[in-house]
């Protein structure tokens, strides 16, 4: 179980690791944590020809606040936003999150940026960060885009980002101090992958209201019917039967049990939002 | 046993300041100058001919096929048991493969990463055969066979009767079950590791492996390399956990050691975790079809059953195939008091790895399996099962006894166990709170177990079961060291046990040497006395006993020593807290070894010529095993929404005769419960339809961990057996046998009256919620429209 030969380089700043990338043609590959990424090196799942270690790059290791939003640089540890090196005003969610992410060992060197390139469907940010409406900022050769997270995923392991682009950072908008935040997720045992996960997030100020299903067995699914409910008439909108309803449009394959199993952890979250 | 650190005491363990520093040494420590590392390239189908290898050119001396290992034997394990059948493991595969995982080819590089990047260069051509991957499958479709020379897939086949029509013949309470048990890995945090090269100097081919049983091993690797066993020393240093996954030959030991005989030079061989959870599924698949019969209070009559052991592809060395099917068997019946019994009991052969025994051996199978039957005989007749449970137990006057399966208790008082767990657990109090509700609305459910255990069974036992290895005596050796500290040398090997500590305690006993003057010496062929080594629960009382035997030899040889040095005849002397006490004067142990090793001008004329070191052989005076024993109790709380159970409480309480350390016992039960809790509620090595491991990384293996593992409160009581010395029995297996049956009994309890019943491991929430589902659907088929 040790990695087939590859090449190894740390680029000094973002241009030089695009254009690595670049050159690469689909046979480079990013690292920065390599909590995911190293164990597919050494089962040789992935054999890229370079790896390019982008963990000590500066400009993607910074965490800032915007008067608008959070920007999280690709490169930030899930430990640096559990240690709450900020205070997270208007996304106390990002800390929450981060804290039950795996292991603190994984949690030091596991980032941000990797989890979402990575997309596993059962992990946490790409659930979190669709719920809150978070933005990822791309950076390629022929230049910068966004795109919106919930957009991002395509499928299990599959994204949007094209072979020489790099994830730069995550914008998180900021929410109203009376929003409020729900996260559940249903793990076999303490820093598993979860078998069903559920977020929700309601702004009374702003009326926005998102509820997601995540640990599917392909990207995290909006409930958008049941988030109108919810913001329209609160708690009467979570019965069992709804949620179920919802869960089972948006994830028709899932079997019963997995269907009745995802229902209950969306309901888990929506019951941390909504006054009991 | 009034010592502070000897039998009884409670004594930190020696062996922990290098274990906790980091400082241990393992196989995988050592590099030798000159040394290659060796990888195994396997098989990637479950079943098939074998047509071709091919190996790019320029390979020869780096990679090896069967045809390679010149003079290099098969594995082949003989089982005296009628009708069993032989299987042939070669250390490379040769013309089939059995399972995913088989090795197929060996590298040699300096690297690892550039032994596997050979092991991709190796062109494989198998024509694959359909997977026997189900136990009773393999028994129903003979056409497709693991072994082609055998006219079935069947191991072994073994029935039992005892008085099971005459005493079944008018039950009023008659309940059947089907239980399983998942197939599983025993997962030591090191795996296999073998280090082998030769000695000039010493003329021997030395092999490093992380074993349980370097003695044993010497044996196996001398017949497979046609080699005496003299010119072969066998050294297991620190090992990181075995669990009975260490006390059989392995193939890979026979390449590596093959390898350094060869050439001449050091060759290593590390196994990684990917290659432990494919090729180390080998543990605890049963299937059980159960009848047990029953008075109308619950009192068992009688017990039929069928048990069905997956053997997966290959008899190991030197425990065989049968040795599963035997221990279930001879064990099924339990701490239970009844007199019918028939069981027929099978070890099938299927496209998986060879099944080895695992920490309680078949007994945390049948421990489930019966304890299952006793709640579901409970419920039939509505009683608590606590008390159904205690009223079949076997009563202390019964003692010793004799039961259906002819196993010999000795002693102990199986009742009074149990009831110090109920009360332990309090059981009152939480069957108020079940009766009230959860506010979560979880459901509250408690469960108990009782079982007991054969330990440090010896050669009239194994002998039976045919192996061809049989324990009988152990050996150990005590030697006063100039200092008038003291040497012991055992035979059998310490991995987690604590016997540098517990050896040294029972040592100290005897001949009042403190704890930090003992050195206890083991796992080194070239260092130690003979034993089979360490497993089914024997070392302490094995080990153990031979030590006190050979210190108790020194004694009188010390006293005549030491009376002579104070002029008075030795019959005035007594030997005391490591010094010779006569009547006007004493001396010590101390002056005794100078005198000795220094000052032989001061010895007595007619001094012992044996001097101050002894060797002696020893096993019980009885030597079918001496029977630990224990209850387990449980509280649980069951998510009906997410299938979650949560362990809220768990106690012991347990008898494993006079403790000789109870700091070790206790470390011995929770390191079992550990694994006894992966076993229920988390470990599982599936397969598809075509033999394909579906778990090969931590990802899909769960393992329990410190999240998982509940505080758990142990009581003791200390029963000594009147057969080993001082009344000591094993306990390193009991802590895995009870969990899975308690903690199902507990689901159970929580559930049954939804309709649940579960009885398949691992207790997973799919599968949890699966019956749940099955259950509600049954209820609304039969509710009125």
């Amino acid at each position: 179980m040790k990695p087939a030969p590859f090449d190894y380089m740390r680029p000094r700043d973002t241009s030089e690791a695009i254009a690595a990338l670049a050159q690469g043609g689909g046979e480079a590959k990013l690292i920065a944590g390599g909590q995911s990424l190293g164990p597919m090196l050494n089962l040789r799942l992935a054999r890229p020809k370079l790896l390019i270690d982008i963990s000590g790059l500066e400009a993607l290791r910074t965490m800032d606040e915007e008067s608008e939003a959070w920007r999280l640089g690709a490169a930030v540890t899930h430990a640096r936003i559990e240690d709450r090196r900020h205070d997270f005003r208007g996304c106390p969610l990002l800390p929450t999150v981060a804290r039950d992410i795996a292991f603190r060992s994984v949690r030091n060197r596991g980032t941000v940026g990797g989890s979402m390139a990575h997309a596993d469907p059962a992990a946490d940010w790409p659930l979190a960060l669709a719920a809150l409406g978070a933005t990822l900022l791309l950076q390629g050769p022929g230049g910068d885009r966004q795109i919106p997270a919930d957009d991002f995923m395509a499928a299990a392991f599959t994204t949007a980002l094209r072979d020489d682009e790099m994830i730069a950072a995550v914008r998180v908008p900021k929410f109203s101090p009376s929003a409020r935040f729900g996260y559940f997720k249903f793990c076999r045992k303490v820093g598993e992958f979860p078998e069903a996960s559920g977020a929700a997030v309601f702004d009374p100020e702003t009326r926005i209201a998102r509820v997601f299903v995540g640990a599917l067995s392909g990207a995290p699914a909006s409930l958008p019917g049941l988030a109108r409910d919810v913001a329209e008439r609160g708690s009467p909108a979570v019965t069992a039967e709804a949620v179920l309803a919802a869960v089972t449009a948006a994830a028709p394959t899932l079997s019963i049990i997995e269907q009745r199993m995802h229902a209950e952890t969306v309901r888990r979250a929506l019951r941390q939002i909504l006054p009991t | 046993m009034g010592r502070e650190d000897g039998v009884g005491g409670h004594v930190l363990r020696k062996e922990d300041d290098r274990f906790l520093r980091g400082r241990g040494s393992y196989v995988s420590d050592m590099v030798l100058p000159g040394q290659s590392e060796v990888a195994f390239l396997r098989s990637p189908v479950a079943h098939g001919y074998l047509r071709s290898i091919r190996k790019p050119a320029g390979s020869d001396g780096t990679i090896f096929t069967y045809e390679d290992l010149t003079g290099l034997n098969s594995i082949v394990s003989e089982c005296a048991v009628p009708g069993f059948k032989m299987s042939e493991l070669p250390p490379l595969a040769r013309g089939k493969v059995r399972f995913v995982g088989e090795a197929l080819a060996m590298t040699v590089a300096p690297t690892r990463a550039a032994a596997e990047d050979l092991a991709e260069q190796v062109e494989i051509d198998i024509d694959e055969l359909p997977a026997i991957v189900d136990a009773r499958a393999s028994r129903a479709t003979p056409a497709v066979r693991v072994h082609e020379d055998w006219d079935d897939n069947l191991f072994v086949t073994l029935n039992y009767e005892n008085g099971f029509e005459a005493q079944a013949r008018g039950a009023k309470v008659v309940v059947k079950r089907t239980v399983s048990l998942a197939r599983q890995t025993m997962s030591p945090l090191e795996g296999k590791a073998v280090v082998a090269y030769w000695d000039d100097r010493a003329d021997q081919l030395i092999v490093y492996t992380s074993t349980q049983v370097p003695h044993m091993i010497r044996i196996g690797l001398a017949e497979a390399l046609g080699l005496d066993e003299g010119r072969l020393r066998v050294v297991s240093p620190d090992v990181g956990g075995g669990f009975g996954y260490k006390c059989v030959l392995q193939p890979e030991e026979l390449c590596v050691a093959w390898l350094a005989l060869t050439y001449r030079r050091p060759f290593r061989y590390i196994e990684d975790r990917r290659e432990h959870l494919v090729v180390g599924a080998v543990a605890r698949q049963h299937h059980y079809e159960l009848t047990a019969y029953a008075d109308e209070t619950g009192r068992l009559l009688a017990l039929d059953a069928e048990i069905m052991v997956d053997g997966g592809a290959y008899s190991s060395w030197p425990f065989t195939a049968g040795l599963e099917p035997g221990q279930a068997v001879g064990n099924l019946p339990g701490p239970y008091d009844f007199r019918g019994y028939r069981c027929k009991s099978m070890c099938a052969a299927t496209n998986k790895p060879g099944f080895l025994p695992y920490r309680g051996v078949a007994r945390t199978g049948v421990c489930l399996a019966l304890e299952l039957m006793i709640d579901a005989i409970a419920r039939e007749v509505g009683r608590e099962p606590w008390e159904v449970r205690h009223d079949n137990l076997v009563a202390q006057a019964q003692m010793p006894y004799d039961n259906v399966a002819r196993k010999h208790y000795d002693s102990g008082d199986y009742q009074k166990c149990l009831r110090m767990a109920r009360d332990k657990i309090d059981l009152d109090t939480w069957r108020a709170r079940q009766r009230r509700g959860e506010p979560d609305g979880r459901r509250i459910g408690i469960g108990f177990a009782s079982f007991c255990e054969q330990t440090a069974h010896g050669a009239s036992v194994l002998a039976s079961w045919g192996l061809p290895v049989i324990p009988g005596y152990d050996e150990a050796s005590v030697r006063i060291t100039p200092d008038g500290g003291a040497e012991v040398r055992v035979g059998v090997h310490s991995h987690g046990q604590g016997m540098e500590t517990t050896l040294a305690q029972v040592a100290n006993e005897i001949l009042g040497i403190g704890l930090d003057k003992i050195r206890v010496i083991h796992g080194d062929t070239g260092a130690t006395p003979f034993s089979t080594g360490t497993y089914a629960s024997r070392s302490i009382v094995m080990a153990g006993g031979a030590v006190i035997n050979a210190c108790r030899l020194l004694v009188p040889r010390v006293e005549a020593i030491g009376a002579h040095l104070m002029q008075c005849a030795t019959a005035t002397v007594r030997y005391e807290d490591g010094r010779i006490v006569g009547p006007q004067s004493s001396t010590t142990l101390k002056e005794v070894a100078y005198a000795w090793h220094r000052r032989p001008d001061r010895l007595p004329p007619d001094c012992d010529l044996g001097g101050l070191e002894a060797t002696v052989s020893y096993k019980p005076k009885v030597d079918t095993g001496v029977f630990s024993y224990a209850s387990h109790a449980a509280v649980v709380a069951v998510d009906l929404e997410l299938g979650h159970i949560e362990i809220l409480d768990y106690v012991i309480a347990e008898d494993c005769g006079t403790m000789v350390n109870p700091m070790v016992v206790e470390g011995q039960t929770l390191g079992g419960v550990a694994q006894g809790i992966g076993t229920a509620l988390y470990e599982e090595s599936p397969y598809d339809e075509n033999g394909q491991p579906l778990a090969s990384t931590l990802a899909d293996y769960l393992l329990p961990g410190a999240g998982e593992v509940p505080s758990v409160r142990i009581e003791h009581l200390q029963t000594p057996s009147p057969y080993s010395e001082f009344g000591i029995k094993g306990v390193g297996e009991g802590g895995a046998i009870a969990p899975p049956a308690v903690l199902f009994n507990a689901v159970n309890d929580a559930l049954h009256d939804l309709g649940v019943e579960m009885s398949e491991t691992p207790l997973t929430p799919h599968r949890l919620l699966a019956a749940l589902e099955r259950a509600r659907s049954r209820t609304a088929r039969t509710e009125p429209a």
